[in-house]
């Protein structure tokens, strides 16, 4: 499974850089040189995430999370969630990480897809640092707006469904 | 003041997020160590570091393919696509483009961004960076696969695929109700 994923990834990197060979060597050297630059950048933040996410999860109290954001806690546990979700600092691996603790502390699985869809979508902090430079703020203000409601619906659909 | 491509930010290698869940993590290991003891906190250590090791290829790949995608794609043709008369097909196509697209919050703001500036419509953005946060592929097998497994992972995205939808949907009915966007980043 995990080798397939990777074959997957690096074949679509084969593909692009071809692509990006043909239009110019220049392309190519600036495609791969950003690439690589982005990969070192990311690697403390990756670091400090996945390396602690273990620690983190074995000291997170268990009976709390559990009476907090547990298979039973229902509705209630999908709004503590999404608002810690809300909270939790962006990044690209903080959510899941935390999210991945909860779950090994008896979170349940709903109230887990709440909690990192809404990291995913309006981490206030990822809001303020990433999209409101890069896009017109009324835009960003609008997608967090409309985006208030997704987690209790995809939770909702986990509910529904019973899976994961 | 409006402009195709905004400029980027520049990045710092190490933030206050990253620095204050390395603190977290550091209080997390030392409390392990001191209450159950060596073993214990080596056992796991290792189990991070090959968590960690298993993401390091992929991850890599996910930065070479956002940065080749970011460069060789003809923003012009998708602005068309989903565009201000592109109706619901225009949101269907745009979070289709959000699941396609990979790389992170660096490359795909200013590629909505400029989206926008072409004449795409703000309810097929908002659709598209929708679909790209919960249903983009890299995001999904880079990120999120080596800490919750493949089970986990489908479900939530299948549980997902609405979302983008309904977020674009909701945006435009914003819209018509008098919400007032411009393309201009500096207003």
């Amino acid at each position: 499974m995990f080798l397939a994923v990777n074959i997957l990834l690096w074949l679509v990197v084969a593909v692009l850089a071809f692509i990006a060979a043909m239009r110019g060597r220049v392309l190519f050297n600036a495609g791969a040189r950003e690439g690589a630059l982005e990969f070192l950048r990311l690697l403390p933040r990756i670091g400090a995430g996945v390396i602690g996410s273990g620690f983190i999860a074995e000291v997170l109290p268990k009976a709390l999370v559990a009476s907090w954001i547990g298979p039973g806690s229902g509705f209630l546990g999908v709004i503590i969630a999404s608002l810690g979700g809300a909270l939790t600092p962006g990044g690209p691996v903080v959510g899941f990480a935390i999210g991945a603790a909860a779950l090994k502390s008896g979170a349940g699985a709903p109230q887990v897809i709440a909690y990192s869809t809404a990291w995913a979508l309006y981490a206030i902090h990822r809001l303020v640092i990433w999209e409101v430079p890069l896009m017109p703020p009324r835009v960003v203000w609008l997608r967090a707006a409309v985006s208030l409601p997704l987690p209790f619906i995809a939770a909702g659909m986990a509910m529904l469904l019973a899976q994961p | 003041m409006t402009e195709a491509t905004p400029p980027r930010p520049r990045r710092r290698a190490f933030d206050w997020s990253t620095a204050a869940i390395a603190a977290v993590a550091a209080a997390a290991a030392a409390a392990i160590y001191v209450r159950d003891g060596r073993e214990h906190f080596l056992a796991i250590f290792g189990s991070d570091l090959t968590l960690f090791g298993e993401m390091l290829p992929k991850v890599l790949a996910g930065c070479l393919i956002g940065a080749f995608v970011t460069m060789i794609l003809p923003r012009e043709l998708v602005a068309r696509w989903v565009g201000h008369e592109s109706g619901f097909p225009g949101l269907l196509i745009a979070a289709f483009f959000g699941f396609l697209l990979p790389g992170g919050p660096i490359t795909i703001y200013p590629v909505a961004g400029a989206f926008l500036v072409m004449g795409a419509d703000a309810g097929a953005v908002v659709a598209f960076i929708t679909s790209w946060t919960l249903i983009g592929y890299t995001r999904a097998l880079v990120w999120e696969l080596p800490f919750f497994g493949p089970h986990f992972v489908i479900w939530r995205i299948v549980e997902a695929l609405p979302l983008p939808i309904i977020a674009g949907l909701l945006a435009r009915i914003a819209l018509r109700a008098g919400v007032r966007v411009t393309a201009e980043r500096n207003e």
